[in-house]
């Protein structure tokens, strides 16, 4: 007897393309009807005409547009020094933090004060206690540059954070793999150096990018302490022009920037899943290739 | 008289307030290979883990052709490139290729330079069939494969001395062989071996001399031909049935 093929229980019509065509068209009505919806209540609003000239106001977006990205450069500019600085910084706290023995209490007991501090303050209070500060004592020899400051501020808030996401990593690594470099006969820092920070940063790589994502936009913090970047320079067009219109595009500005991060993190993130699932399916014995017998 | 190339004197060592290994006194000769069996549980694998000064001791002595490696002030790295250990779970070096794996030691511990190093690592992959594996990433190789390769990984040192904790448990049956099969090439050329295991036909076939360990003592040793067929004390009778009864030994 010969096997019939395989039919679809539910008719030919319903097949996986039938379903994703269904699938498309519900969502397309449903995403009009929800936002159609949306605009409707937001533009019958009583205050839409006075809103729209406060804050839509064409030809004050465009004229103050190319302002505020000129002014952008000031933020890509900290933000690239601090990222660099923090990612330095922040591993040199991890790993302070992951030393081992009795010996090495005080170093971890500063590095986790350190850590503590810093995360449990509000970034706007630590960048004007620091930003301000300090440049007041006057120090010998110390900058007072509103830039120089703000980069250090920065780097030492986010420091904290990253130091965090690391020291998750390097616990991440199972002892087992120290072990195995040790038992060769690597010291301390080679076992760390080239067996668990190679596998912790590739696994923290995702989560770091998060935190990144969190200082693009903290830059506008540090306007606070007279840096004059794009949240500073949206301020002043606003308070120039009596309108709201400047703060839109700096937010186009930033939303330009950051959601492409944002959808690479979640990228990355997927296909580390993908990873780990399809690693396990290769340690699973099922799958194994059977090795060859030795001779 | 020469020394011993490993000898073990009054042993003991203690997890909190389990005591693990308690008194252990054990003489090994060069090229001998030493077969330790007992239950899970009877200080096998601790005991190696010792020698290769994962574990701290707590009492007694280690000795590596007569220099104390317990001693306070001896450099710990140095030890361990002479004392080669392949564990249970191979924990082979994910991020790194099989190549990479076995060169690591002798690169960065032995400072041998990269080339060099990697020349010697092929001879040694291309002695146990690994050879076409040098480019791969251990997550693409079975588990004898990679165990092999684990192998390699302690050889590359080129070690006074050789701990095996239990390199088949984590195997499947079918892959259990092609291990076995690189201990025993080991064997006949001659390495100084201590091997946990629970392969008992194995042991049987290629140890100098089986330890029967009990409770963190050696309670008795012997050539494999007299441990197996006339073991003297009840206990090593009694460990020997319970294999014997699940069929990992035919007698």
């Amino acid at each position: 007897m010969t096997a019939r093929p395989f039919r679809p229980a539910r008719g030919p019509r319903v097949g996986p393309v039938a379903e994703g065509r269904r699938s498309l068209l519900i969502a397309t009505v449903s995403t009009i009807v929800v936002f159609g919806g949306i605009v409707i209540v937001v533009t019958n609003a009583p205050g839409w005409p006075a809103f729209q000239q406060a804050f839509l106001n064409g030809p004050i977006f465009w004229d103050s547009l190319p302002k505020v990205v000129g002014k952008f450069w000031t933020n890509v500019r900290l933000f690239l020094i601090a990222e660099v600085l923090i990612l330095v910084f922040g591993l040199v706290l991890a790993v302070l933090r992951s030393l081992p023995g009795p010996v090495f209490f005080p170093v971890r007991l500063l590095a986790t004060l350190y850590v503590d501090l810093f995360r449990a303050l509000p970034g706007v209070l630590v960048i004007f206690m620091l930003g301000l500060g300090i440049p007041a004592l006057r120090l010998q020899g110390v900058p007072t540059d509103e830039f120089f400051w703000a980069v250090v501020v920065l780097t030492l808030l986010y420091s904290a954070y990253v130091s965090e996401v690391y020291r998750a990593g390097i616990e991440s690594v199972h002892p087992s793999q120290e072990a195995a470099a040790r038992s060769l006969g690597l010291s301390r820092w080679q076992g760390l150096r080239y067996v668990v920070l190679p596998q912790a940063i590739r696994r923290v790589i995702p989560p770091l990018l998060n935190d990144f994502i969190g200082l693009q936009k903290d830059t506008v913090l540090v306007s606070f302490i007279g840096v004059v970047e794009i949240f500073r320079e949206t301020q002043i067009l606003q308070a120039a022009k009596f309108n709201f219109t400047p703060y839109l595009a700096t937010a186009l500005v930033f939303l330009v920037v950051t959601i492409p991060l944002a959808r690479f993190t979640d990228y990355l993130l997927a296909r580390e899943k993908n990873r780990r699932v399809s690693g396990v399916r290769v340690a699973a014995p099922s799958m194994q290739r059977g090795g060859q017998a030795a001779p | 008289m020469t020394a011993a190339a490993l000898s073990i004197e009054g042993l003991h060592k203690s997890f909190g307030q389990l005591e693990v290994l308690r008194g252990i006194d054990l003489e090994v000769a060069e090229h001998e290979v030493i077969a330790l069996i007992g239950a899970s549980g009877s200080g096998k694998s601790t005991l190696l883990r010792c020698i290769n000064l994962i574990e701290p001791i707590d009492a007694g002595r280690i000795l590596i052709e007569g220099e104390e490696i317990t001693a306070k002030g001896v450099n710990v790295d140095r030890i361990r490139r002479r004392v080669g250990i392949v564990f249970q779970s191979f924990n082979l070096f994910p991020h790194m290729r099989v190549i990479d794996n076995v060169t690591l030691g002798p690169r960065k511990a032995l400072r041998q330079p990269g080339r060099q190093a990697d020349e010697a690592a092929m001879v040694l992959l291309e002695r146990f069939g690994l050879a076409e594996k040098a480019q791969d990433y251990p997550d693409r190789l079975s588990g004898g494969q990679q165990q092999r390769v684990a192998i390699v990984r302690a050889l590359a040192m080129q070690p006074d001395l050789l701990l095996l904790d239990e390199v088949t448990s984590a195997l499947d049956p079918e892959l259990v062989a092609e291990v076995l099969n690189v201990v025993r090439e080991l064997a006949a050329g001659g390495m100084t071996m201590l091997i946990a295991t629970h392969e008992m036909a194995f042991a049987r076939d290629i140890a100098s001399r089986v330890c029967f360990l009990d409770a963190g003592r050696i309670l008795e040793q012997g050539p494999p031909a007299q441990i197996f067929a006339e073991p003297r004390e009840a206990r090593t009778r009694q460990f020997l049935n319970r294999i014997i009864e699940a069929g990992r030994l035919q007698v």
